[in-house]
Protein backbone atom coordinates (compact mmCIF):
# COMPACT_ATOMS: atom_id res chain seq x y z
CA UNK A 1 0.00 0.00 0.00
CA UNK A 2 1.34 3.95 -0.29
CA UNK A 3 -0.09 6.14 1.56
CA UNK A 4 0.51 10.00 1.04
CA UNK A 5 -0.39 12.19 4.44
CA UNK A 6 0.05 15.82 4.15
CA UNK A 7 3.09 15.80 1.57
CA UNK A 8 4.28 19.22 0.66
CA UNK A 9 6.68 19.13 -2.24
CA UNK A 10 9.06 22.06 -3.62
CA UNK A 11 11.62 23.15 -6.14
CA UNK A 12 12.25 26.38 -6.64
CA UNK A 13 9.52 28.91 -6.56
CA UNK A 14 7.05 25.64 -7.19
CA UNK A 15 5.46 24.43 -4.36
CA UNK A 16 2.84 21.98 -4.27
CA UNK A 17 1.27 20.99 -0.52
CA UNK A 18 -0.93 19.30 1.34
CA UNK A 19 -1.12 15.92 -0.93
CA UNK A 20 -2.75 13.01 0.65
CA UNK A 21 -3.65 9.83 -0.98
CA UNK A 22 -3.62 6.03 -0.64
CA UNK A 23 -3.33 3.30 -3.17
CA UNK A 24 -4.23 0.23 -1.42
CA UNK A 25 -2.38 -3.03 -1.78
CA UNK A 26 -2.03 -4.49 -4.97
CA UNK A 27 -3.92 -2.14 -7.03
CA UNK A 28 -3.27 0.55 -9.36
CA UNK A 29 -3.13 3.78 -9.20
CA UNK A 30 -2.50 6.06 -11.64
CA UNK A 31 -1.91 9.88 -10.79
CA UNK A 32 -2.59 12.43 -13.71
CA UNK A 33 -1.86 16.20 -14.41
CA UNK A 34 -1.07 18.70 -16.86
CA UNK A 35 2.73 19.08 -17.94
CA UNK A 36 4.92 20.26 -15.01
CA UNK A 37 1.99 20.28 -12.69
CA UNK A 38 4.43 18.52 -9.78
CA UNK A 39 3.61 14.67 -10.54
CA UNK A 40 6.94 13.87 -10.87
CA UNK A 41 7.82 15.60 -7.90
CA UNK A 42 5.27 13.38 -5.77
CA UNK A 43 6.98 10.11 -7.43
CA UNK A 44 10.35 11.59 -6.54
CA UNK A 45 9.30 11.91 -3.19
CA UNK A 46 7.75 8.64 -2.98
CA UNK A 47 10.92 7.13 -4.55
CA UNK A 48 13.02 8.87 -2.44
CA UNK A 49 14.73 10.85 -4.68
CA UNK A 50 13.41 14.25 -3.33
CA UNK A 51 13.41 15.61 0.16
CA UNK A 52 9.64 16.41 1.24
CA UNK A 53 9.40 19.63 2.45
CA UNK A 54 6.69 17.98 5.42
CA UNK A 55 3.95 15.73 5.33
CA UNK A 56 4.65 11.68 5.57
CA UNK A 57 5.26 8.59 3.30
CA UNK A 58 3.74 5.30 4.33
CA UNK A 59 4.62 1.95 2.08
CA UNK A 60 3.41 -1.02 3.67
CA UNK A 61 2.23 0.94 6.43
CA UNK A 62 5.90 1.78 7.21
CA UNK A 63 6.94 5.08 7.40
CA UNK A 64 9.99 5.65 5.09
CA UNK A 65 9.91 9.82 4.79
CA UNK A 66 13.20 9.71 6.09
CA UNK A 67 14.57 6.33 4.61
CA UNK A 68 17.14 6.03 1.49
CA UNK A 69 15.79 5.37 -1.71
CA UNK A 70 17.81 2.42 -1.58
CA UNK A 71 16.53 0.88 1.22
CA UNK A 72 12.72 1.58 0.33
CA UNK A 73 12.15 -1.49 -1.92
CA UNK A 74 10.24 0.60 -4.75
CA UNK A 75 10.61 -0.49 -8.06
CA UNK A 76 10.90 2.64 -9.94
CA UNK A 77 10.57 3.68 -13.98
CA UNK A 78 11.66 6.75 -15.46
CA UNK A 79 10.27 8.48 -18.21
CA UNK A 80 13.29 8.03 -20.62
CA UNK A 81 14.21 4.37 -19.37
CA UNK A 82 17.21 5.77 -18.04
CA UNK A 83 19.48 2.69 -18.83
CA UNK A 84 22.45 1.52 -18.03
CA UNK A 85 24.71 2.86 -21.00
CA UNK A 86 27.63 0.19 -20.26
CA UNK A 87 25.70 -2.53 -19.82
CA UNK A 88 23.90 -5.46 -21.46
CA UNK A 89 20.43 -6.05 -21.06
CA UNK A 90 21.11 -8.87 -19.24
CA UNK A 91 23.29 -7.25 -16.96
CA UNK A 92 20.54 -4.43 -16.57
CA UNK A 93 17.99 -7.22 -15.52
CA UNK A 94 20.55 -8.49 -13.37
CA UNK A 95 21.40 -5.64 -11.87
CA UNK A 96 19.21 -5.23 -8.43
CA UNK A 97 20.58 -8.95 -7.46
CA UNK A 98 24.19 -8.23 -8.03
CA UNK A 99 24.13 -5.46 -5.59
CA UNK A 100 21.86 -7.52 -3.07
CA UNK A 101 24.67 -10.10 -3.45
CA UNK A 102 22.79 -12.99 -5.19
CA UNK A 103 24.31 -15.69 -6.46
CA UNK A 104 25.61 -15.87 -10.48
CA UNK A 105 23.12 -18.97 -11.35
CA UNK A 106 20.22 -17.20 -9.29
CA UNK A 107 20.72 -13.75 -11.30
CA UNK A 108 21.08 -15.19 -14.45
CA UNK A 109 17.44 -17.34 -13.95
CA UNK A 110 15.84 -14.54 -12.82
CA UNK A 111 16.69 -12.62 -15.72
CA UNK A 112 15.75 -14.85 -17.98
CA UNK A 113 12.85 -15.27 -16.06
CA UNK A 114 11.79 -11.74 -16.69
CA UNK A 115 13.20 -11.64 -20.47
CA UNK A 116 10.29 -14.02 -20.86
CA UNK A 117 7.57 -12.65 -19.42
CA UNK A 118 8.42 -9.23 -20.92
CA UNK A 119 9.20 -10.64 -23.99
CA UNK A 120 13.33 -9.02 -24.78
CA UNK A 121 14.54 -12.32 -24.25
CA UNK A 122 16.02 -11.72 -28.02
CA UNK A 123 17.72 -8.92 -26.44
CA UNK A 124 19.58 -10.04 -23.66
CA UNK A 125 23.35 -9.86 -24.74
CA UNK A 126 22.70 -6.27 -26.47
CA UNK A 127 23.68 -3.13 -24.84
CA UNK A 128 20.34 -0.41 -24.60
CA UNK A 129 22.73 2.05 -27.67
CA UNK A 130 19.17 1.31 -30.41
CA UNK A 131 16.73 -0.37 -28.89
CA UNK A 132 12.84 0.95 -29.52
CA UNK A 133 11.01 2.97 -27.42
CA UNK A 134 8.87 0.07 -26.44
CA UNK A 135 11.62 -2.38 -25.97
CA UNK A 136 13.24 0.18 -23.37
CA UNK A 137 10.57 0.53 -21.42
CA UNK A 138 10.11 -3.06 -21.09
CA UNK A 139 13.30 -3.62 -19.75
CA UNK A 140 13.65 -0.21 -17.42
CA UNK A 141 10.20 -2.34 -16.13
CA UNK A 142 12.11 -5.69 -16.19
CA UNK A 143 15.06 -4.01 -14.11
CA UNK A 144 12.77 -2.41 -11.45
CA UNK A 145 10.81 -5.70 -10.96
CA UNK A 146 13.86 -8.00 -10.65
CA UNK A 147 14.10 -7.65 -7.01
CA UNK A 148 10.47 -8.53 -6.52
CA UNK A 149 9.05 -5.44 -4.95
CA UNK A 150 6.03 -4.98 -3.80
CA UNK A 151 5.69 -1.22 -5.10
CA UNK A 152 6.02 0.20 -8.43
CA UNK A 153 6.28 3.49 -9.48
CA UNK A 154 6.45 4.63 -13.21
CA UNK A 155 7.06 7.86 -14.73
CA UNK A 156 5.16 8.45 -17.64
CA UNK A 157 6.16 5.02 -18.96
CA UNK A 158 4.54 5.18 -21.96
CA UNK A 159 4.63 8.90 -23.44
CA UNK A 160 7.18 8.54 -26.21
CA UNK A 161 5.17 5.25 -27.56
CA UNK A 162 3.50 5.43 -30.97
CA UNK A 163 -0.40 4.44 -30.11
CA UNK A 164 0.48 0.65 -31.21
CA UNK A 165 3.84 0.06 -28.67
CA UNK A 166 1.47 2.24 -26.22
CA UNK A 167 -1.86 -0.09 -26.53
CA UNK A 168 0.47 -3.37 -26.25
CA UNK A 169 1.98 -1.70 -23.27
CA UNK A 170 -1.27 -0.78 -21.85
CA UNK A 171 -1.86 -5.06 -21.61
CA UNK A 172 1.48 -5.57 -20.77
CA UNK A 173 1.77 -3.89 -17.50
CA UNK A 174 -1.95 -4.41 -16.44
CA UNK A 175 -0.40 -8.23 -17.04
CA UNK A 176 2.75 -7.32 -15.01
CA UNK A 177 1.14 -5.65 -11.90
CA UNK A 178 -1.28 -8.41 -11.79
CA UNK A 179 1.38 -11.14 -11.77
CA UNK A 180 3.61 -9.43 -9.95
CA UNK A 181 0.67 -7.85 -7.44
CA UNK A 182 2.62 -5.52 -6.85
CA UNK A 183 0.87 -1.52 -5.93
CA UNK A 184 1.39 0.46 -8.76
CA UNK A 185 1.12 3.82 -9.32
CA UNK A 186 1.27 5.20 -12.42
CA UNK A 187 1.89 8.97 -13.49
CA UNK A 188 0.44 10.05 -16.98
CA UNK A 189 -1.35 12.90 -18.92
CA UNK A 190 -3.15 10.45 -20.98
CA UNK A 191 -6.59 10.08 -20.05
CA UNK A 192 -6.61 7.02 -22.57
CA UNK A 193 -3.91 5.18 -20.20
CA UNK A 194 -5.91 6.16 -17.08
CA UNK A 195 -9.19 4.40 -18.39
CA UNK A 196 -7.23 1.59 -19.17
CA UNK A 197 -5.27 0.75 -16.14
CA UNK A 198 -6.39 2.65 -12.85
CA UNK A 199 -8.04 1.28 -10.02
CA UNK A 200 -7.69 4.19 -8.17
CA UNK A 201 -7.60 8.08 -10.21
CA UNK A 202 -6.16 10.39 -9.20
CA UNK A 203 -5.60 13.94 -10.23
CA UNK A 204 -3.84 16.71 -9.87
CA UNK A 205 -5.72 20.03 -10.63
CA UNK A 206 -5.16 23.58 -9.99
CA UNK A 207 -2.90 22.52 -7.39
CA UNK A 208 -5.28 20.72 -5.45
CA UNK A 209 -5.69 16.75 -5.87
CA UNK A 210 -8.68 15.15 -6.51
CA UNK A 211 -9.53 11.38 -5.81
CA UNK A 212 -11.68 10.29 -7.98
CA UNK A 213 -12.98 7.12 -7.49
CA UNK A 214 -12.93 8.41 -4.02
CA UNK A 215 -14.86 11.38 -4.92
CA UNK A 216 -12.94 13.54 -2.46
CA UNK A 217 -11.30 16.65 -2.95
CA UNK A 218 -8.04 16.98 -1.43
CA UNK A 219 -8.40 20.84 0.26
CA UNK A 220 -5.01 22.13 -1.16
CA UNK A 221 -4.08 25.62 -1.49
CA UNK A 222 -3.66 26.40 -5.30
CA UNK A 223 0.12 26.54 -6.45
CA UNK A 224 1.69 27.82 -9.16
CA UNK A 225 1.71 25.38 -12.38
CA UNK A 226 5.33 25.61 -13.99
CA UNK B 1 13.86 48.30 -55.03
CA UNK B 2 14.49 47.10 -58.77
CA UNK B 3 12.03 45.60 -61.23
CA UNK B 4 13.60 41.95 -61.10
CA UNK B 5 12.45 42.53 -57.09
CA UNK B 6 9.36 43.87 -57.50
CA UNK B 7 8.56 40.72 -59.68
CA UNK B 8 9.58 37.99 -57.08
CA UNK B 9 7.61 39.80 -54.02
CA UNK B 10 4.63 40.19 -55.97
CA UNK B 11 4.77 36.51 -57.21
CA UNK B 12 6.00 35.40 -53.45
CA UNK B 13 8.95 33.83 -55.03
CA UNK B 14 11.94 33.53 -52.56
CA UNK B 15 15.23 32.36 -53.99
CA UNK B 16 17.73 31.47 -51.32
CA UNK B 17 21.81 33.33 -52.14
CA UNK B 18 24.43 31.35 -52.53
CA UNK B 19 26.30 29.42 -49.77
CA UNK B 20 29.56 29.82 -51.59
CA UNK B 21 31.13 33.22 -50.15
CA UNK B 22 29.65 31.93 -46.29
CA UNK B 23 31.37 28.62 -47.21
CA UNK B 24 34.97 30.58 -48.78
CA UNK B 25 35.06 32.61 -45.33
CA UNK B 26 35.17 29.60 -42.95
CA UNK B 27 38.04 27.68 -45.44
CA UNK B 28 40.11 31.05 -45.72
CA UNK B 29 39.72 31.26 -41.74
CA UNK B 30 40.12 28.20 -40.68
CA UNK B 31 42.57 27.11 -43.47
CA UNK B 32 44.80 29.63 -41.99
CA UNK B 33 45.35 28.45 -38.82
CA UNK B 34 46.14 25.17 -40.65
CA UNK B 35 48.33 25.97 -42.57
CA UNK B 36 50.63 28.17 -39.88
CA UNK B 37 50.78 24.72 -37.86
CA UNK B 38 51.32 22.55 -41.30
CA UNK B 39 53.51 25.09 -41.85
CA UNK B 40 56.06 25.48 -38.55
CA UNK B 41 56.47 21.93 -38.52
CA UNK B 42 57.63 21.75 -42.19
CA UNK B 43 59.92 24.36 -41.81
CA UNK B 44 61.36 22.52 -38.65
CA UNK B 45 61.59 19.40 -40.37
CA UNK B 46 63.39 21.35 -43.02
CA UNK B 47 65.84 23.05 -40.81
CA UNK B 48 67.18 19.21 -39.52
CA UNK B 49 68.47 16.53 -41.18
CA UNK B 50 68.24 12.57 -39.81
CA UNK B 51 71.70 13.62 -39.04
CA UNK B 52 71.10 16.18 -36.44
CA UNK B 53 68.14 14.13 -35.35
CA UNK B 54 70.99 11.16 -34.60
CA UNK B 55 73.53 13.20 -33.09
CA UNK B 56 70.96 14.58 -30.38
CA UNK B 57 70.07 10.74 -29.44
CA UNK B 58 74.14 10.30 -29.36
CA UNK B 59 73.93 13.05 -26.44
CA UNK B 60 73.87 11.42 -22.80
CA UNK B 61 72.36 14.55 -21.48
CA UNK B 62 69.06 14.97 -24.07
CA UNK B 63 68.69 11.06 -23.77
CA UNK B 64 68.26 11.43 -19.87
CA UNK B 65 65.98 14.45 -20.82
CA UNK B 66 64.07 12.31 -22.71
CA UNK B 67 63.72 9.44 -20.36
CA UNK B 68 62.72 12.24 -18.00
CA UNK B 69 60.28 13.81 -19.55
CA UNK B 70 58.24 10.96 -20.38
CA UNK B 71 58.60 9.37 -17.04
CA UNK B 72 57.54 12.63 -15.47
CA UNK B 73 54.45 12.98 -18.17
CA UNK B 74 53.11 9.55 -17.30
CA UNK B 75 53.38 10.25 -13.92
CA UNK B 76 51.20 13.51 -13.88
CA UNK B 77 48.54 12.27 -16.33
CA UNK B 78 48.29 9.41 -13.61
CA UNK B 79 48.31 11.91 -10.55
CA UNK B 80 45.97 14.23 -12.41
CA UNK B 81 43.83 11.00 -13.49
CA UNK B 82 43.67 10.35 -9.89
CA UNK B 83 42.70 13.67 -8.48
CA UNK B 84 40.60 15.28 -11.54
CA UNK B 85 37.75 12.47 -11.22
CA UNK B 86 36.93 13.05 -7.24
CA UNK B 87 36.81 16.54 -7.69
CA UNK B 88 34.76 16.44 -11.47
CA UNK B 89 32.16 14.59 -9.40
CA UNK B 90 31.97 16.46 -6.79
CA UNK B 91 31.40 19.79 -8.48
CA UNK B 92 29.21 18.10 -10.75
CA UNK B 93 26.45 16.40 -8.21
CA UNK B 94 27.05 18.65 -5.30
CA UNK B 95 26.10 22.12 -4.17
CA UNK B 96 27.83 23.33 -1.24
CA UNK B 97 28.34 26.40 0.40
CA UNK B 98 31.54 28.04 -1.23
CA UNK B 99 31.69 26.08 -4.33
CA UNK B 100 32.20 29.47 -6.51
CA UNK B 101 35.00 29.93 -4.64
CA UNK B 102 35.97 26.21 -5.25
CA UNK B 103 35.64 26.36 -8.86
CA UNK B 104 37.08 29.64 -9.34
CA UNK B 105 40.43 28.37 -7.17
CA UNK B 106 40.43 25.19 -9.51
CA UNK B 107 41.01 27.79 -12.44
CA UNK B 108 43.51 29.49 -11.23
CA UNK B 109 46.27 27.47 -12.27
CA UNK B 110 44.45 27.43 -16.32
CA UNK B 111 45.01 31.74 -16.04
CA UNK B 112 48.02 32.06 -13.93
CA UNK B 113 51.52 32.35 -15.61
CA UNK B 114 52.96 29.44 -15.85
CA UNK B 115 56.23 31.28 -14.44
CA UNK B 116 54.34 32.43 -11.32
CA UNK B 117 53.01 28.89 -10.27
CA UNK B 118 56.87 27.78 -10.76
CA UNK B 119 57.48 31.39 -7.76
CA UNK B 120 54.14 30.45 -5.80
CA UNK B 121 55.58 26.55 -5.56
CA UNK B 122 59.35 27.58 -4.38
CA UNK B 123 57.92 29.92 -1.98
CA UNK B 124 55.54 27.21 -1.01
CA UNK B 125 58.46 24.92 0.00
CA UNK B 126 60.11 27.80 1.86
CA UNK B 127 57.43 27.30 4.53
CA UNK B 128 57.69 25.54 7.31
CA UNK B 129 55.00 23.01 6.03
CA UNK B 130 56.86 22.97 2.84
CA UNK B 131 60.36 22.41 4.55
CA UNK B 132 58.79 19.62 6.82
CA UNK B 133 57.98 17.58 3.53
CA UNK B 134 61.09 18.37 2.28
CA UNK B 135 63.11 16.29 5.18
CA UNK B 136 61.43 13.31 3.93
CA UNK B 137 61.22 14.08 -0.13
CA UNK B 138 63.50 16.20 -1.88
CA UNK B 139 60.95 18.33 -3.85
CA UNK B 140 62.65 21.54 -4.68
CA UNK B 141 65.26 21.44 -7.63
CA UNK B 142 64.95 17.79 -7.83
CA UNK B 143 62.77 15.13 -9.96
CA UNK B 144 59.73 15.12 -7.45
CA UNK B 145 59.17 18.75 -7.90
CA UNK B 146 59.68 18.29 -11.56
CA UNK B 147 56.29 16.32 -11.72
CA UNK B 148 55.01 18.65 -9.31
CA UNK B 149 55.46 21.58 -11.50
CA UNK B 150 53.91 19.64 -14.35
CA UNK B 151 50.67 18.32 -11.48
CA UNK B 152 49.96 21.53 -10.64
CA UNK B 153 49.15 23.38 -13.79
CA UNK B 154 48.27 19.78 -15.90
CA UNK B 155 45.65 18.84 -13.12
CA UNK B 156 43.55 21.77 -14.14
CA UNK B 157 42.74 20.90 -17.49
CA UNK B 158 42.08 17.30 -16.77
CA UNK B 159 39.59 18.46 -13.70
CA UNK B 160 37.99 21.18 -16.53
CA UNK B 161 37.56 17.73 -18.98
CA UNK B 162 36.33 15.32 -15.84
CA UNK B 163 33.65 18.06 -14.57
CA UNK B 164 32.84 18.30 -17.76
CA UNK B 165 32.05 14.88 -18.68
CA UNK B 166 30.46 14.27 -15.17
CA UNK B 167 28.14 16.99 -16.23
CA UNK B 168 26.89 15.17 -19.43
CA UNK B 169 26.08 12.10 -17.51
CA UNK B 170 22.45 12.50 -16.68
CA UNK B 171 22.18 11.82 -12.99
CA UNK B 172 19.26 9.88 -13.82
CA UNK B 173 20.88 6.62 -14.22
CA UNK B 174 22.11 7.06 -10.68
CA UNK B 175 19.08 7.84 -9.20
CA UNK B 176 17.48 4.42 -10.31
CA UNK B 177 20.58 2.58 -9.53
CA UNK B 178 19.74 4.31 -5.68
CA UNK B 179 16.12 2.41 -6.03
CA UNK B 180 17.63 -0.67 -7.06
CA UNK B 181 19.52 -0.62 -3.70
CA UNK B 182 22.69 0.68 -4.62
CA UNK B 183 24.72 3.35 -2.15
CA UNK B 184 26.43 6.34 -3.71
CA UNK B 185 29.90 4.64 -3.86
CA UNK B 186 28.50 1.63 -5.33
CA UNK B 187 26.60 3.88 -8.23
CA UNK B 188 29.77 5.77 -9.03
CA UNK B 189 31.65 2.55 -9.58
CA UNK B 190 29.33 0.49 -11.02
CA UNK B 191 27.41 2.78 -13.49
CA UNK B 192 29.06 6.21 -13.67
CA UNK B 193 32.75 5.49 -13.73
CA UNK B 194 32.22 3.36 -16.70
CA UNK B 195 30.43 5.51 -19.04
CA UNK B 196 34.00 8.42 -18.24
CA UNK B 197 36.23 6.35 -20.25
CA UNK B 198 36.32 8.37 -22.93
CA UNK B 199 36.32 11.13 -21.02
CA UNK B 200 39.11 9.47 -18.16
CA UNK B 201 41.72 8.98 -21.46
CA UNK B 202 40.70 12.58 -22.89
CA UNK B 203 41.80 14.38 -19.42
CA UNK B 204 44.86 11.99 -19.22
CA UNK B 205 45.67 12.80 -22.14
CA UNK B 206 45.54 16.69 -22.02
CA UNK B 207 47.31 16.29 -18.97
CA UNK B 208 50.06 14.52 -20.22
CA UNK B 209 50.49 17.17 -23.35
CA UNK B 210 50.29 20.11 -21.07
CA UNK B 211 53.11 18.47 -18.72
CA UNK B 212 55.45 17.64 -21.48
CA UNK B 213 54.96 21.22 -22.96
CA UNK B 214 55.54 22.92 -19.11
CA UNK B 215 59.05 24.65 -19.22
CA UNK B 216 58.57 27.98 -16.34
CA UNK B 217 57.40 26.68 -13.39
CA UNK B 218 60.08 23.67 -13.97
CA UNK B 219 62.73 26.46 -14.55
CA UNK B 220 61.85 28.31 -11.57
CA UNK B 221 60.76 25.58 -8.95
CA UNK B 222 63.65 22.74 -10.26
CA UNK B 223 66.43 24.78 -12.06
CA UNK B 224 67.67 23.34 -15.50
CA UNK B 225 70.33 20.90 -14.10
CA UNK B 226 71.54 18.60 -16.50
CA UNK B 227 71.16 14.71 -15.89
CA UNK B 228 68.80 15.96 -12.68
CA UNK B 229 66.15 18.11 -13.86
CA UNK B 230 66.44 18.79 -17.26
CA UNK B 231 63.42 17.94 -19.68
CA UNK B 232 62.81 18.27 -23.15
CA UNK B 233 61.48 22.03 -23.12
CA UNK B 234 64.39 22.71 -20.67
CA UNK B 235 66.95 20.88 -23.73
CA UNK B 236 65.70 23.29 -26.10
CA UNK B 237 66.49 26.69 -24.01
CA UNK B 238 69.55 25.59 -23.32
CA UNK B 239 70.41 24.62 -26.57
CA UNK B 240 69.01 27.94 -27.87
CA UNK B 241 70.77 29.67 -24.91
CA UNK B 242 74.34 28.33 -26.44
CA UNK B 243 73.43 29.17 -30.15
CA UNK B 244 72.92 25.28 -31.04
CA UNK B 245 69.82 25.79 -32.74
CA UNK B 246 70.31 22.09 -34.70
CA UNK B 247 70.04 20.19 -31.48
CA UNK B 248 67.37 22.65 -30.16
CA UNK B 249 65.20 21.82 -33.11
CA UNK B 250 65.71 18.00 -33.09
CA UNK B 251 64.72 18.22 -29.72
CA UNK B 252 61.57 20.27 -31.11
CA UNK B 253 60.55 17.37 -33.12
CA UNK B 254 61.37 14.11 -30.83
CA UNK B 255 58.61 16.58 -28.33
CA UNK B 256 56.56 16.67 -31.86
CA UNK B 257 56.54 12.93 -32.48
CA UNK B 258 56.09 11.82 -28.73
CA UNK B 259 53.15 14.05 -28.31
CA UNK B 260 51.92 12.80 -32.09
CA UNK B 261 52.86 9.48 -31.11
CA UNK B 262 50.54 9.42 -27.43
CA UNK B 263 47.43 10.85 -29.00
CA UNK B 264 47.54 8.17 -31.89
CA UNK B 265 48.15 5.67 -29.91
CA UNK B 266 45.34 6.87 -27.37
CA UNK B 267 42.64 7.19 -30.34
CA UNK B 268 43.52 3.65 -30.94
CA UNK B 269 42.72 2.47 -27.93
CA UNK B 270 39.46 4.50 -27.41
CA UNK B 271 38.37 3.22 -30.90
CA UNK B 272 39.32 -0.56 -30.48
CA UNK B 273 38.40 -0.88 -26.57
CA UNK B 274 36.09 -3.86 -26.10
CA UNK B 275 33.85 -0.43 -25.11
CA UNK B 276 30.57 -2.09 -26.46
CA UNK B 277 28.36 0.23 -24.67
CA UNK B 278 28.91 3.05 -27.40
CA UNK B 279 28.75 1.63 -30.20
CA UNK B 280 25.48 2.23 -31.70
Amino acid sequence: MIEVKDLCVRAGTFALEDISFRIPSGTYGVLMGRTACGKTSVLEAICGLRRPAAGRILLDGKDVTRVKAADRGIGYVPQDAALFTTMTIRNQLGFALTVRGWDQEAIDSRAEELAEQLAVGHLLERYPQGLSGGERQRVALGRALAFHPTILCLDEPLSSLDEETRGDMCELLRRVAAESHVTTLHITHSPTEARELADTLLRIQDGRLISEHAGQTNQAPEGPDV
Amino acid sequence: MNAEGEHRRASGEHRAGSDVPFLACLLVLGGTYVLLIAGMLLADLAFTSPGHLLASFASREIRYAVRLSLLSCSMTALLSLWVAVPIGYLMSRFEFRGKAIVDALLDIPIVLPPLVIGLSLLILFRTWPGQFVERFIPITYAVPGVILAQFMVACAFAVRTMRTTFDQISPRQEQVAFTLGCSRSQAFWMVVLPQTREGMLAAGTLAWARALGEFGPILIFCGATRLRTEVMPTTVFLELSVGNIEAAVAVSLLMVLAAVFVLLVVRFFARSGAYEGLRL
